[in-house]
C-alpha cells in the first residue's frame, strides 16, 4: 500500500449504483484524506445522497469498491458499517422522535457499549456503572453541540437548527472516524450557517474526517478543502473550492448551457 | 458543614421525598396493585368463606404475564405478534409433556415427571427458541406482513398439537399434570386453613391461595425484569427501531437481531405463563391456545396503554374483568335486575322473545364489541398510557386540525 493510500481515510473506486435503468451514481471515484472536511456538490437529482446510501450500506452499489480505514466495506450492513466507525446525518432529519434528545443520543452510543441482555435484565454492577458513564458522555455530546439544556424533551420539540444539531451528536455518539453530513445547513439562516460552520471546525478538532454534501456555496468554500460535483451521477469536476469554482462543466451543470 | 445548610435540605429519609413518589404515577399505581394483591385473598376469603375468587384472581395473574410479555414485542419494539398464543400453547405443551403421565402412552412409552421449578425455565426457552425460529426469516418483514405471518403461526401451533396425537393427545387433552412442591410452606387462617402450621413438603393442588401467592412473585419479579431491560442498551434500541429502522441501523443497531431479542424474550414470558397455566388447571387442550387469546391479550396491550407495564397490568386486570366476568355474569344480573325493577315479565320467552337473560347471552359478542370500540373512542391511548403515545396522539390530533383549518381556508 503506497504513502498515499494510507492517509485516505475513505477511497471509492469505480462505484456506481442502477437502479432499474436509471444510472443514479455512475463510475465516481475519490478518496477522502484524514482530517480534512471533503464537500460533494451537484444540482438536485445528481445522485449525492445516493453516493452516501451506498458508503453507509444502505445500499449495495452495483458495481465498485468502497474502503475505508484500509478495509474494504463493500457490501456490509449499515450497522456493521457504524461498528467500523462512519456515521452519518440525514437531509431530512430523520431523529427518534418520541424519545428525549438525551436518549437519541445514548442511542448513538449503543454500538460502543457492553451490556449484554442478562446484564440489562438482571441491573448488574457493571451495567449500571456503564448507564451512569454513557449518560455523562451523551450529556457532554449535547454540550458540545450546544442543546444540553433540552436534554430531556423529546426530541420532535425541538426547533428545527437544533434538531439538526442533535442529529450530530448523536451521530458523533458512535465515536466515528468519519463523519458523513447531508445538507447540515439546508434551511438555515445565515447567523445558523456561521455556527455550524464554526461547530464542524470543531469536530474535526476531535480527529474526525468529515465529508459533507452541501448546496449553499458559502458554507462549501468557507469549509472544506476539497470539493467534488456531481452531475448525473457522474463526477465532472474534483479539486479546491477555487479551482472548481471556475470549472466550466461545473458552471454548465449549475447554471445550464448559455445560449 | 453548619446545621443551617443542613436543615435547607431534605433528608434522605423526608416526607416530602414520599409525596413527590406518590406523584409519580408508575409508582402509584405499582402501590395500589401490591397493597391490593395482598388485602385481595384476605378480603374476599373472609367475606365469601371460599377461595373460588382467588382462583379467579390467578387465573387474571397469567393473563397479565402474558400482556407484559406482549407488551414487549407491541409496544416497546413496535412490531405486531396476532400469534402470541402460539408461544403461550409451546409453554403448557413443553410442561405438560415432561410432567405428566402423558409420555407413556406416546411411542416413549415413559413417562416424565420433572420439576416445576425446572421445568418452568425449560418451558421459558423452548418459548423463546420458538420465537427465534419463527422470527428469524420473518422479522425482515415490516409491519403488516409480520403480522400476517404471526397471525399464520398461531393458527399452526394448536393445529399441530391437535395432530401429532400420538404424542400430544390431540383432541383428548393433556391431564393429570404434576403440581408445583414446595419443601415447605405456612398456612393459616388468611388461607382459610385454620389454625398456623408448618407443612412440608407442600404440594400446590389443594391450595389455591398458594398459586395466588406464586403468581403474583412471578408478575413482580417479570415487572422488574422487563423495566430493567426497558431503561437499558436494549429498550433504547427497540424504541429506536420502533420510531425509525433506519437512522436505528444507522447508529450500529443491528435491527435484525434486536427485533429477533423482542421477539424471543415475549415469546418467553409467553412460555412461562403457559408452564404455570398447565400446572394450574391440570389439564392443557389444544382449544385453549386459540387465536381469541392473542387477540385478548393484544387487547389488553392496547386498551392498557401500549409500551406502559403500568398500564398494560391495569388493562389485563380491565379486560380479564369484563371478558370472563361481567359479560358471562350479564345475563344473569340482567334477568335479577328486570325482577327487581318489576319487569319480571321480560325474563318470560313468549313467541320469538327467548326471554331477556337469553337475549343478553345471544347478545354477548356485540356487548363485547361496544365495550372496545367505546374505549377506543373515549380513550385512544389507553387507560394508563407512555408519555410517548399520549405525546404521538396529541400531534396527530393536531396535525388533523391544522389540516381543516386549511382545507377551510383554501
Amino acid at each position: 500500500m503506497s504513502e498515499e493510500t494510507r492517509d485516505d481515510i475513505l477511497q471509492l473506486t469505480g462505484l456506481t449504483k442502477r437502479f432499474g435503468g436509471l444510472v443514479a451514481v455512475d463510475n465516481v471515484s475519490l478518496h477522502i484524506k484524514r482530517g480534512e472536511v471533503f464537500a460533494l456538490i451537484g444540482p438536485n437529482g445528481a445522485g449525492k445522497t445516493t453516493l452516501f446510501n451506498n458508503v453507509t450500506g444502505l445500499f449495495q452499489p452495483t458495481s465498485g469498491r468502497v474502503v475505508f480505514d484500509g478495509r474494504d466495506i463493500t457490501g456490509y450492513k449499515p450497522h456493521q458499517v457504524a461498528r467500523f466507525g462512519i456515521a452519518r446525518t440525514f437531509q431530512n432529519i430523520r431523529l427518534f422522535d418520541y424519545m428525549s434528545c438525551l436518549d437519541n443520543v445514548r442511542v448513538g452510543r449503543h454500538v460502543r457499549m457492553k451490556a449484554k441482555v442478562w446484564d440489562s435484565l438482571f441491573k448488574l454492577p457493571r451495567e449500571r456503572r456503564e448507564e451512569e458513564r454513557v449518560t455523562e458522555e451523551a450529556m457532554e455530546l449535547l454540550r458540545f453541540v450546544g442543546i444540553a439544556k433540552h436534554a430531556n424533551q423529546y426530541a420532535r420539540n425541538l426547533a428545527y437548527g437544533q434538531q439538526r444539531r442533535l442529529e450530530i451528536a448523536r451521530a458523533l455518539a458512535t465515536e466515528p472516524k468519519l463523519l458523513l453530513l447531508d445538507e447540515p445547513a439546508a434551511g438555515f439562516t445565515p447567523q445558523e450557517k456561521v455556527e455550524l460552520m464554526a461547530l464542524v471546525k470543531k469536530i474535526l478538532t476531535r480527529g474526525i474526517t468529515v465529508f459533507l454534501i452541501e448546496h449553499d456555496m458559502k458554507v462549501v468554500m468557507g469549509i472544506s478543502e476539497r470539493i467534488v460535483v456531481l452531475d448525473h451521477g457522474e463526477k465532472i469536476a474534483e479539486g479546491s473550492p477555487d479551482e472548481v469554482r471556475k470549472d466550466a462543466r461545473v458552471i454548465e451543470a449549475y447554471l445550464g448551457k448559455s445560449a | 458543614m453548619s446545621n443551617a445548610t443542613m436543615s435547607g435540605r431534605q433528608s434522605p429519609f423526608g416526607r416530602l421525598n414520599l409525596r413527590d413518589r406518590i406523584r409519580d404515577r408508575d409508582t402509584a399505581v405499582y402501590g395500589i396493585l401490591i397493597i391490593v394483591a395482598l388485602l385481595f385473598p384476605l378480603v374476599t376469603i373472609y367475606a365469601t368463606g371460599g377461595t373460588a375468587l382467588v382462583s379467579h384472581a390467578t387465573y387474571a395473574g397469567y393473563w397479565v404475564l402474558l400482556a407484559i410479555g406482549l407488551n414487549v414485542v407491541v409496544g416497546f419494539a413496535g412490531l405486531l405478534d396476532l400469534g402470541y398464543a402460539a408461544f403461550f400453547a409451546i409453554g403448557a405443551y413443553t410442561y405438560a409433556l415432561l410432567a405428566s403421565p402423558q409420555l407413556a402412552s406416546s411411542p416413549a412409552h415413559h413417562a416424565l415427571h420433572g420439576n416445576f421449578w425446572i421445568l418452568i425455565f425449560v418451558s421459558m426457552m423452548m418459548a423463546a427458541i420458538f420465537g427465534v425460529v419463527l422470527g428469524f426469516p420473518t422479522l425482515r418483514l415490516r409491519g403488516d406482513y409480520l403480522a400476517i405471518v404471526t397471525l399464520g403461526f398461531g393458527e399452526i401451533v394448536p393445529q399441530l398439537f391437535y395432530n401429532f396425537d400420538q404424542w400430544t393427545g390431540g383432541i383428548n387433552a393433556i391431564g393429570l399434570i404434576d403440581q408445583p412442591i414446595l419443601p415447605a410452606w405456612a398456612q393459616g387462617p388468611w388461607s382459610g386453613d385454620g389454625d398456623f402450621k408448618i407443612v412440608s413438603p407442600f404440594s400446590f393442588n389443594t391450595d389455591p391461595v398458594a398459586y395466588y401467592v406464586l403468581i403474583c412473585v412471578l408478575i413482580a419479579g417479570a415487572v422488574i425484569l422487563v423495566t430493567n431491560l426497558y431503561k437499558s442498551r436494549l429498550g433504547r434500541a427497540w424504541m429506536a427501531i420502533r420510531e425509525d429502522e433506519v437512522a436505528a441501523a444507522a447508529m450500529g443497531i443491528n435491527t435484525v437481531t434486536t427485533k429477533l431479542l423482542a421477539f424471543s424474550i415475549g415469546a418467553s414470558f409467553s412460555g412461562f405463563a403457559g408452564a404455570y397455566y398447565a400446572a394450574d388447571v391440570a389439564l392443557v387442550s389444544p382449544d385453549n391456545f386459540l387465536f381469541i387469546v392473542s387477540i385478548t391479550v393484544l387487547v389488553m396491550v392496547v386498551l392498557g396503554g401500549m409500551g406502559n407495564i403500568t398500564g398494560v397490568i391495569v388493562g389485563a386486570l380491565a379486560m380479564y374483568y369484563v371478558v370472563f366476568y361481567l359479560i358471562p355474569g350479564l345475563p344473569q344480573n340482567v334477568t335479577s335486575l328486570a325482577n327487581s325493577v318489576g319487569l319480571g315479565s321480560l325474563n318470560q320467552s313468549s313467541g320469538d322473545w327467548p326471554g331477556l337473560g337469553e337475549a343478553t347471552q345471544r347478545l354477548n359478542f356485540i356487548i363485547y364489541g361496544g365495550i372496545l370500540v367505546g374505549m377506543m373512542l373515549l380513550r385512544p391511548q389507553g387507560l394508563l398510557p407512555s408519555r410517548v403515545r399520549e405525546q404521538e396522539l396529541k400531534h396527530a390530533a393536531v396535525q388533523e386540525e391544522e389540516a381543516a383549518v386549511e382545507q377551510a381556508h383554501a
